[in-house]
């Protein structure tokens, strides 16, 4: 009883140690930072089902000129043999030496395409026939030399919030698919799927009677209730360009109080009477339509307020807090 | 995965298989039924053309010709087993199998089968040429592979990697050809017994070496130690022909002693390298000493191999062209000496009887008779005499007096025996062509001859060749040139002789070094470099360690990468110069800039060192940060000259 549970006990620090050393042998295992440097203790080199059935054909070719003695075709099976072999190092020099850069994602809404780029650094020798496999999607693609190259993906964008990477297979059967060789990438990489927008339905609840009228304005120097001064990264259109004209030097003005007209009040109480994510699926509508048409747009969620703003900072913010509410 | 899902291999991968599959069909060519050859390659075409096209092969159609081609097959050999059938039969369905190739699988099947298909025509003929010309063909078909790799590059360059990998892999496959342990025994079959037995035979029927004087194969080599002998004295014994049934002759099976001799003229030396017979006759120049190793003498002293030579065999031996064999005749000898056939060829009989009346107990006198009538009555030599009748002899003798060295051999040992000289018929090959560049004697199975031996008092068993009688320039010319009744053919002078001489070298050493490669010349091999064939540890030591080194340095080369991108000549002189910099003591720091390094080592070098490192420094920051890129290719090129030349 004691002995079973130390030689269980003595398996699972092999593991453990197995794990360690080699860590792409298993799947389900924790991420990695980029970059992702393939080493040669990543990679996995195995004969492919052509690769076993090409092989037992050559052992029938080596049994067929051993009994009958036929030097030529023993020399000829040889031959083939070694080049064939030569398959198992093609495929491992196809992956090794590579290195992951960088994973980029466009941003995408839930139950659409979701577009992720892989950057791999440039290689100091030309690699072909390299197969990268990201969930259920495949891409092949040839690294020339000392170019970095990008691999784009798409993936399906299931649900809103963070989205981890699904496991990333890289692998490769030249020159000639008797062998492949591959290594598993948990490369340190999630993209923010923001929710769906719902289909139809009310047009968003305009807070106060004329917004619509209320054209945005970029000069609107009477309504700010102070100025200071500009410093780099400041977004430029709340510089106080009048201001600024009369003191030699770039003004900001503070606290721009909001202009409760012009300003579309997208509540999360408008939505009431829906489910949660039929709500978040109608305040994404809502936010996605004030983003287009341009206008200021103020979003109330139960724990935070954002705005009023308007432009794509604000809408992928607004986004980003729709798609992370519990 | 189903077939329809799978994408169709793109047109260069079909095409280079279709090649493939044809070089397959040209290399079985020789020996497949005259049918079936141009609708092959006619099939092959339209189904190129198709693919091309986009079109599938009509099924129907297809299952047509399955069901026909074995049908053919049965119809052209009675059955679709062996060698042949099965040649027909693998070339056939290789050919089919491009019709319903439409996916990547399709081709991956294609190419093992053509593979495969290539192999089996090498147990038609193991020559140089025919190796090679198999070995080539593999190239389109491991090209086709690749091609179906995705994003496989141009045509040109695929080609080329693909000769490259070939011919890294010649080096691994002869180690491995050495290394593999052969086979003692067989493990199925017995192939040796399938195939016909060439060269001269224990039986002499009518026509048995007539066969032979076409057949233009190599049947020996001989490397002789000193002067290869003169023509005239070129006799290769093979068999002794005792026994005479009116028909044909044999050894005869009563158990004889070995016949004494007394050797008088200098011994020769030299070594002959037999092709496959299939038979344990192994001829030796006239006439040997002793057995060499694993061969035994019977008792007229032909040498006899213990095992039929199924891979050819190379044996040395000592002969002397002068000696007495046989001084005396014991009974048992003489009565077989002297066996006549009951009844048979009254004329023949009566002519002897009358030299015998004639020159009473004068055997030399005798024997000169028969020789003179030979030469003197009409005889002409050919190879293609008239039929004869029962009475063989007589007919030869008195009618038709035409033929070629069996008949006369017969025809005189039959008057020998008649007039009661004891004389035997002896068959082997007589000639033979000096090749000039390596010095080797090369007797081909059309040097085949058969001649006599008579026993004189005193002299013992002595060779009498009947058909110089006839002919002389048989022996002086050789069998093919006496027939034509002219000198050397035409084809036999200049360049085209030397030319031949040659190639015919180049065939003697392929046969020695590969085809002749068995397993007692492995186990040689192998117990020279200190491996002890006798145990299969000790093999499989060996094996395993080769194979083991293969593989490491397989990987060391797998795991190597360029220190700099292989089209970047700049970078890589650099690395070059870095590495000789490091050799001297100065490392490049983690984050160095090159320029930097460059500087800095240049400060700890002596003036002249120091200028010329400084200079290399400034020229590599400008070529490599500032250079317009049209001039950079030759002025890299320049720069790298200038490091390899720096001695810091």
């Amino acid at each position: 009883m004691s002995l079973a549970r130390r030689l269980r006990g003595l398996t699972e620090t092999g593991r453990a140690r197995l794990l360690r050393r080699h860590p792409g042998l298993l799947r389900a295992r924790r991420v990695e930072s980029l970059p992702i440097h393939l080493g040669q203790r990543r990679i996995y080199v195995l004969p492919t089902g052509f690769g076993i059935g090409f092989g037992a054909m050559l052992l029938v070719m080596l049994l067929g000129a051993l009994n009958y003695n036929n030097n030529a075709a023993l020399l000829l099976t040889c031959l083939l043999g070694a080049t064939c072999a030569q398959s198992m190092y093609g495929a491992f020099r196809a992956l090794h030496g590579l290195r992951l850069e960088a994973v980029r994602a466009e941003h995408a809404e839930a139950g659409s395409a979701l577009q992720v780029a892989l950057h791999f650094s440039a290689s100091r020798r030309a690699r072909t026939a390299v197969c990268l496999r990201l969930g259920p999607t495949l891409a092949a693609f040839s690294l020339p030399i000392g170019a970095p190259t990008a691999v784009g993906m798409t993936l399906h964008a299931e649900r809103r919030g963070w989205q981890a990477l699904p496991a990333l297979k890289l692998e490769s059967t030249w020159p000639f698919g008797l062998f492949r060789a591959w290594s598993w990438l948990y490369p340190d990489a999630r993209v923010l799927v923001y929710p769906a927008r719902e289909a139809g339905g009310p047009a968003p609840p305009e807070s106060s009677g004329t917004d619509s009228q209320h054209a945005p304005s970029h000069e609107q120097d009477q309504d700010y209730a102070g100025l200071r001064d500009y410093q780099p990264g400041d977004p430029p259109r709340r510089i106080a360009w009048k201001a600024s004209a009369r003191n030699d030097q770039l003004l900001l003005r503070l606290h721009e109080p909001p202009p409760a007209q012009s300003t579309w009040r997208l509540r999360w109480h408008d939505a009431r009477g829906l489910p949660q994510e039929q709500r978040i699926m109608r305040l994404a509508r809502w936010v996605h339509a004030a983003w287009r048409s341009g206008a200021r747009w103020q979003l109330e969620l139960p724990q935070q307020t954002l705005g009023p703003d308007r432009g794509d900072a604000h809408y992928h913010a607004c986004m980003a807090a729709l798609a992370l509410l519990p | 995965m189903s077939a329809a899902a799978q994408p169709r291999p793109d047109l260069r991968s079909f095409t280079l298989l279709s090649l493939g599959v044809a070089a397959a069909l040209a290399l079985h060519l020789p020996h497949l039924p005259l049918w079936l050859p141009p609708p092959l390659l006619l099939l092959i075409a339209w189904r190129w053309l198709g693919f091309s096209r986009g079109r599938r092969f009509p099924a129907l159609l297809r299952y047509a010709l399955i069901l026909a081609l074995p049908l053919g097959v049965i119809a052209t050999y009675g059955t679709l087993f062996g060698r042949l059938p099965g040649a027909a039969l693998a070339v056939g369905l290789l050919a089919l199998k491009l019709t319903e190739t439409e996916t990547r699988r399709d081709v991956h099947i294609g190419v093992a089968v053509a593979a495969f298909t290539l192999m089996s025509a090498l147990l038609f003929g193991q020559s140089l040429l025919m190796t090679l010309l198999v070995c080539a063909a593999l190239w389109p078909l491991l090209a086709a592979l690749t091609a179906l790799q995705p994003g496989a590059g141009a045509t040109r360059m695929l080609l080329r990697e693909d000769a490259l990998r070939l011919a890294l892999a010649v080096p691994v496959a002869l180690l491995a050809f050495v290394l593999i342990p052969r086979l003692a025994t067989p493990l199925w079959g017995a192939p040796g017994l399938a195939q016909a037995r060439t060269g001269i035979s224990a039986r002499m029927s009518p026509g048995a070496i007539g066969q032979l004087l076409i057949d233009d194969n190599p049947a020996f080599r001989v490397g002789f130690d000193g002067a290869i002998p003169p023509r005239a004295q070129r006799y290769f014994r093979a068999v002794v022909l005792w026994h005479f049934d009116g028909h044909a002759w044999t050894p005869g099976d009563a158990p004889l002693p070995l016949e004494p001799i007394a050797a008088q003229g200098a011994p020769l030396h030299y070594t002959i390298n037999l092709e496959t017979t299939r038979q344990t006759l192994l001829p030796a120049l006239d006439m040997p000493l002793q057995p060499p190793a694993g061969t035994r003498f019977s008792a007229a002293r032909t040498l006899l191999a213990a095992q039929p030579v199924d891979h050819g065999l190379r044996y040395s031996v000592t002969s002397s062209m002068r000696y007495v064999l046989a001084p005396r005749l014991d009974a048992a000898e003489r009565r077989l000496g002297l066996q006549l056939p009951m009844n048979a060829d009254p004329r023949a009989r009566a002519l002897a009887a009358r030299w015998r009346q004639r020159y009473g107990a004068d055997a030399a006198a005798i024997v000169d008779a028969a020789l003179r009538m030979f030469h003197d009555d009409g005889f002409r030599y050919t190879l293609l005499p008239p039929p004869l009748g029962r009475q063989q002899v007589d007919d030869f003798l008195f009618d038709t007096r035409a033929g070629f060295c069996e008949h006369y051999a017969s025809a005189f040992v039959f008057l020998m025996r008649a007039a009661g000289i004891p004389a035997r018929v002896v068959a082997g090959y007589q000639g033979g062509y000096a090749n000039r560049v390596a010095g080797y004697l090369l007797v081909r199975q059309s040097d085949a001859h058969a001649w006599a031996e008579v026993w004189l008092q005193g002299h013992g068993w002595t060779r009498v060749d009947p058909t110089a009688a006839v002919r002389p320039d048989r022996i002086s010319l050789g069998a093919t040139a006496a027939a034509q009744g002219s000198g050397a053919p035409w084809y036999l002078s200049g360049w085209w002789l030397g030319l031949r001489d040659r190639i015919d070298v180049i065939n003697r050493l392929w046969d020695q070094a590969v085809v002749g490669f068995n397993a007692l010349r492995q186990r040689g091999l192998l117990a020279r470099f200190g491996v002890d064939p006798e145990r299969w540890q000790s093999v499989a030591l060996a094996l395993g360690g080769v194979l083991g080194v293969v593989m490491a340095v397989g990987l060391a080369l797998a795991l190597r990468e360029p220190a700099a991108a292989t089209d970047d000549v700049l970078g890589r002189a650099f690395a070059r110069l870095e590495r000789r910099l490091a050799r001297a003591g100065h490392r490049r720091g983690a984050g160095e800039a090159p320029v930097a390094f460059l500087t800095r080592v240049a400060a700890a070098l002596p003036a002249d060192g120091a200028g010329q490192l400084r200079r290399l420094s400034t020229e590599f920051a400008r070529l490599r940060y500032a250079c317009t890129p049209s001039a950079s290719a030759l002025a890299a090129r320049n720069w790298a000259r200038r490091a390899r030349e720096f001695r810091p």
